[in-house]
């Protein structure tokens, strides 16, 4: 089991608020990604939930039991780090039975699971290698060896793929994506990248300078952002937003259109404007267009579109598929 | 863009450092050609180089007159015991300042420091009369003690520099998996901090093996480390340069041969964190 519960969480280093009243519920196997712009407190939650930082106020419970006053080692919570943390002076094999050895284990039963996380990772060659004889992706794999062999309630993973190459990043979050539904196990998982956020989380929190901004599923978030910074965040490129007399019309203060959601029509019809950069990528063709008073719009179009930098265009958007915001920022559904 | 060494500049740079390394040396070989000269020949002008009549005598008469395995083994306990105490204070403290700093941890780092840059003989008679008063005075005990307590904010400085370069993340990994502080220190920091102890270590080995200031004023004879055997010598029935210079050459031979070994680490404990 591993139901994570988070009630009022509150955490401060001296006089400045990091995380404001935090409640999430996060179901027992689900994969949780805690997204969000630098600096927005997504490493912090993550460091209260394992108990290296102590909370100023609230509770966090594990399987229902509150547990802001257990030590990380109690908690039965296991980690990976950015840097993976690996024991320099231990092999791999040390590295991956250093938990269990703490735990008091016997050898043979040490032994035992330490080669089988091995032959789940990959790893059976490596056993007696030093950390620093193996490569990035390799190190990656010990760390995580290192979390599943303790059978923990939820693996809690801090931005654990972003010292990775691109090719191997795509190829890590696959494999820890399988990994964590093979063992139906909870997982915490903290990014910037809204990708890694979109293609792995059964269900994304999305943070904003110390809030919880909005919580579902990857596609609750595209599809009903309940806010300006959660429509702005996710989604590449970002969201367009036209205030004035457009947003009026849809009876907002803010509406908001998705790239993709603009259509080139023909002359005349739509909002005119100016290409300003095209970005031809095959698949897919990006357009900047200078809309006039609207401002600089994107458009995401098909690649077979030929338009270059300083032609006319006209864009109307797909009323259905507009989102609608009141003064305060927050999403007017109908 | 690397700078470009010519042969040239590489020959002149190889002699002038060949030059002020033996510059630096030149005392020590002189010491030791001097204790094997008979004392008229010590005293020679022009004095001789190599081409005297070579002899061992000097290392008999100062082995006769003075113990020096007596006073060898007061260098070793001395040195050794305050080493080895300050050890035992210095890494729990270094571990505190390190990974469970506060706001004044620094300030408390610099004012250990700064009781290093107030002259030793500002404090000698007080220091004096409490030795005499608590009966520590030419006790072995009584030095291990001075010396420990004089080179710990050294150690701490040094053993707090080398803790500060072990990542965090790595003493938290070890937390998650299960570690209490004490396993923590025992399994993952102290072997990854092995060779910044062991060269401050053997610094302070050194500092306590040469000090003299303390040794010579808090001991006489039947405590007196190495220091003292060399003092000794210089008599007011007059100086003995060839027996001075055997003296000394067997009171530094053992720390000599030590740091010889050991230079490694030396030159890593003396050079750590300067370069990053």
């Amino acid at each position: 089991m591993g139901r994570i519960t988070l009630q009022g969480v509150h955490k401060s280093f001296g006089a400045l608020d990091i995380i404001k009243d935090a409640n999430l519920d996060i179901e027992d196997g689900a994969f949780v990604v805690f997204v969000g712009p630098s600096g927005c407190g997504k490493t912090t939650l993550l460091r209260l939930i394992a108990g290296l930082e102590d909370v100023t106020g609230g509770q966090i419970l594990i399987d229902g039991q509150n547990v802001v006053n257990v030590p990380p080692a109690k908690r039965g919570l296991s980690m990976v780090f950015q840097s993976y943390a690996l024991y320099p002076h231990m092999s791999v094999r040390g590295n991956i039975a250093f938990g269990l050895k703490m735990a008091g284990l016997p050898r043979p039963e040490i032994n035992r699971k330490v080669e089988a996380a091995a032959a789940t990772l990959n790893l059976t060659p490596y056993l007696d290698r030093k950390p620093r004889e193996l490569s990035g992706g390799q190190r990656q794999r010990v760390a995580i060896g290192r979390a599943i062999v303790r059978e923990p309630k939820a693996f809690l993973f801090d931005e654990p793929l972003s010292n990775l190459d691109a090719a191997l990043r795509v190829q890590m979050r696959m494999e820890v994506t399988k990994l964590q539904k093979q063992l139906a196990t909870t997982a915490v998982y903290v990014t910037h990248d809204q990708v890694e956020a979109m293609t792995m989380a059964d269900r994304i929190v999305v943070l904003n300078a110390g809030r919880v901004e909005q919580y579902g599923s990857p596609l609750e978030l595209y599809e009903r952002p309940a806010n300006l910074f959660v429509a702005g965040f996710i989604g590449s490129p970002k969201m367009n937003f036209v205030a004035g007399a457009p947003a009026s019309q849809h009876g907002a203060n803010t509406i908001g259109i998705r790239p993709e959601h603009l259509r080139i029509a023909g002359e005349g019809g739509g909002w005119p404007g100016t290409v300003s950069v095209a970005e031809h990528l095959g698949s897919d063709t990006f357009l900047y267009v200078d809309a006039a008073e609207l401002g600089l719009l994107t458009v995401r179009g098909i690649g077979e579109i030929h338009l270059k930098g300083g032609d006319r265009v006209w864009l109307s958007p797909d009323p259905a598929r507009l989102h609608r915001f009141d003064r305060d920022g927050a999403a007017i559904r109908t | 863009m690397a700078r470009r060494v010519t042969a040239r500049r590489m020959v002149v740079s190889t002699v002038a450092a060949w030059f002020f390394g033996f510059l630096i040396f030149f005392p020590i070989l002189w010491m030791v050609l001097t204790s094997f000269k008979t004392e008229l020949e010590a005293f020679a002008t022009p004095p001789s180089f190599l081409f005297f009549e070579w002899t061992t005598e000097n290392y008999a008469t100062v082995q006769d007159r003075s113990d020096y395995f007596h006073h060898a083994m007061n260098s070793i306990i001395i040195a050794g015991g305050s080493t080895l105490i300050a050890a035992l204070i210095a890494v729990p403290a270094a571990w505190s300042m390190a990974f469970a700093s506060t706001k004044r941890t620094k300030d408390i780092l610099l004012w250990m420091l700064s009781t290093k840059m107030m002259p030793a003989v500002g404090v000698l008679v007080p220091i004096y009369l409490l030795y005499k008063n608590l009966g520590l005075l030419d006790t072995r005990s009584g030095l291990v003690a001075i010396l420990c307590l004089g080179n710990l904010p050294i150690v701490v400085w040094m053993l707090f520099t080398y803790f500060k370069e072990i990542p965090r993340d790595i003493l938290e990994a070890a937390r998650m998996d299960g570690a209490t502080i004490q396993r923590e220190l025992v399994y993952v920091l102290l072997p990854m901090a092995i060779p910044g102890i062991a060269s401050t270590l053997l610094l302070n080995l050194i500092l306590a093996w040469n000090e003299a200031f303390w040794t010579l004023n808090l001991s006489t004879s039947k405590a007196a480390p190495l220091t003292v055997f060399i003092a000794s010598y210089s008599s007011p029935e007059g100086l003995f340069w060839a027996k001075l210079s055997a003296a000394s050459t067997m009171a530094i031979a053992p720390i000599l041969v030590l740091g010889w070994f050991s230079q490694r680490q030396l030159v890593r404990g003396l050079t750590f964190g300067a370069v990053k």
